[in-house]
């Protein structure tokens, strides 16, 4: 019993550690002025990386959701004679929830874990420390342009899924369920605002691409430098990211409704 | 005798509960070129990362140019370190860099050479270390051999006033290893580059080093010229330098004796 109460003292005593780490290293991540001559190429390189290499998962999986929601949508709607509704229940479910939550969790898994294996690679093959050794600051080189590419590419990628959701939704309504094109368009017009779903969806985004970033270049940078290490790091990347991006959707959206 | 360029004294570092120096005092004599040697695992590449303060000491000093390392604010250690070149054991080369682009990479950081003089100072250093036709290749079109010798010339590109080389003969064929120990030579002799080297290879270290230490079991066992420890008749310092197995040193890990083991199954 003594034991068990010790072994859990002692997890949450690292948990509340690691966590404290990762404040530090958050700190003297954003605690400097960039050189953006310098990290600029570096930026718009990992931009291509996390950013357009991204974009055909983030394609594919936004058309296909538009089209789940739209068959759902319309099957459920169709009992109540509501399926003009659609455009209405599609845009507002994809453009205040779906498109940012999916997308982030599918950016955590496609460029999240590649950040984190490419900077626990270079830990493990010495290539952060023969930068430090050089007098060049590893966290401004290496992990800042990252860390800052992340930022910018989810939220633009959370967009196109939306649009794309959008766009497949309203082929299987419209195309193929036979839903007026009218009723459709201007149901979701008159539904949508602007500042409440659309920019609060945005601002969603940003804070998960915030999260995403942090966890995946923390991870990298201070895995064990042997491949089981950068392998569970990894794995603690997509884990930590996902779980985080659930928990902030609640507390964001509790915020946004004014529920709480 | 003149002040050393690294002092270090009393040096103790232990890593998960292994004491890895005990009591350490190194002193590199400015220009010359200082060996440590010793058998695997005795701390040789902890001791670079030592001295240029990636790793912290649990009690002792290192002063470098007269500045202890582990006092220095961040930024200036970064200002120090510009004056430390370190060729790591695997070369360390930027993977996302070409060569050039890794032998250029501190002259970017730290000066401020228009592009085309930068190119000269580059392809200068390449073809120091036989490179100079490779500089557009890729770090993972290089064999083991280049790429270490790729990280030479990327260690050279600021002629630092101290030069570090961890293990830079390993893994090299017998033209590159001569001219890597001829340019070793002629680097310290040139630009009287502080110098010291962590090797296993006794004979070709000992063809250039002015001074040995010999480490061992978290202590210095040994010190003085080459051909001084090549003579000596202390058991372990004999053991080492003639790559005898049985000796002072013991080859084999701590461990219950052998026949135990294999009966115990």
């Amino acid at each position: 019993m003594l034991d068990r109460i010790a072994q859990t003292g002692a997890f949450g005593r690292t948990s509340v550690q690691r966590l404290g780490q990762a404040g530090v290293f958050l700190c003297r991540l954003l605690l400097r002025i960039p050189n953006f001559k310098k990290i600029g190429p570096s930026v718009w390189h990992q931009l291509y990386s996390v950013g357009v290499l991204s974009g055909i998962v983030i394609v594919v999986s936004g058309l296909f959701i538009g089209m789940v929601v739209g068959l759902q949508g319309h099957h459920t709607l169709q009992k109540f004679g509501a399926s003009s509704q659609l455009g209405q229940l599609l845009a507002l479910s994809i453009a205040r929830e779906l498109g940012p939550v999916v997308s982030a969790l599918l950016f955590a898994g496609r460029a999240g874990s590649a950040l984190t294996a490419e900077i626990g690679l270079m830990k493990a093959t010495e290539q952060l420390a023969s930068m430090d050794m050089m007098g060049v600051d590893p966290l401004a080189r290496i992990v800042y342009p990252r860390f800052l590419a992340g930022l910018i590419a989810l939220p633009v990628l959370s967009l196109i899924f939306s649009a794309v959701a959008v766009y497949g939704g309203y082929l299987v309504g419209v195309e193929r369920l036979g839903v007026d094109a009218g009723s459709f368009w201007s149901n979701m017009q008159a539904a949508v605002n602007f500042r409440l779903d659309v920019l609060s969806g945005i601002i969603k985004s940003m804070v998960f691409a915030f999260l995403v970033s942090w966890v995946a270049v923390y991870q990298g940078f201070t895995s064990t430098p042997t491949a089981a290490g950068i392998s569970q790091a990894t794995t603690r990347s997509v884990v930590h990211a996902s779980l985080l991006i659930l928990g902030f959707d609640f507390l964001l959206t509790a915020l946004m409704i004014g529920g709480w | 005798m003149h002040k050393p360029w690294v002092d270090i004294s009393k040096l103790t570092f232990s890593h998960q509960n292994k004491l890895i120096f005990d009591q350490v005092d190194i002193r590199v004599q400015r220009g010359k070129i200082t060996a440590i040697m010793g058998p695997s695992g005795t701390g040789k590449t902890t001791l670079l990362q030592l001295i240029g303060g990636v790793l912290t000491p649990n009690a002792g000093k290192i002063c470098v140019d007269g500045d202890d390392v582990h006092a220095l604010s961040r930024k200036n250690l970064s200002i120090a370190r510009r004056n430390m070149g370190l060729l790591f054991q695997n070369g360390a080369l930027f993977t996302h860099l070409s060569v050039f682009d890794n032998v250029a990479f501190p002259l970017r950081e730290h000066t401020n050479l228009s592009e085309l003089l930068l190119r000269d100072v580059v392809l200068m250093k390449l073809e120091a270390v036989g490179l100079r036709g490779a500089a557009h290749l890729m770090p993972s079109q290089l064999s083991g051999g280049m790429s270490r010798r790729a990280a030479f010339a990327r260690a050279i590109a600021l002629d630092p006033e101290l030069m570090m080389y961890d293990e830079p003969f390993t893994g090299q064929d017998p033209i590159s290893m001569g001219v890597l120990v001829r340019l070793i030579k002629r680097l310290n002799e040139l630009l009287h580059t502080t110098t010291m080297i962590v090797s296993h290879d006794v004979e070709e270290t000992c063809e250039i080093a002015d001074y040995v230490y010999l480490l061992a079991e978290g202590r210095v066992i040994g010190e003085g010229t080459p051909a001084a420890l090549l003579n000596s008749t202390q058991p372990d310092i004999r053991q080492f330098m003639r790559g005898e197995a049985d000796g002072a040193v013991p080859f084999h890990y701590p461990a219950r004796p052998y026949a135990e083991e294999l009966l115990d199954a």
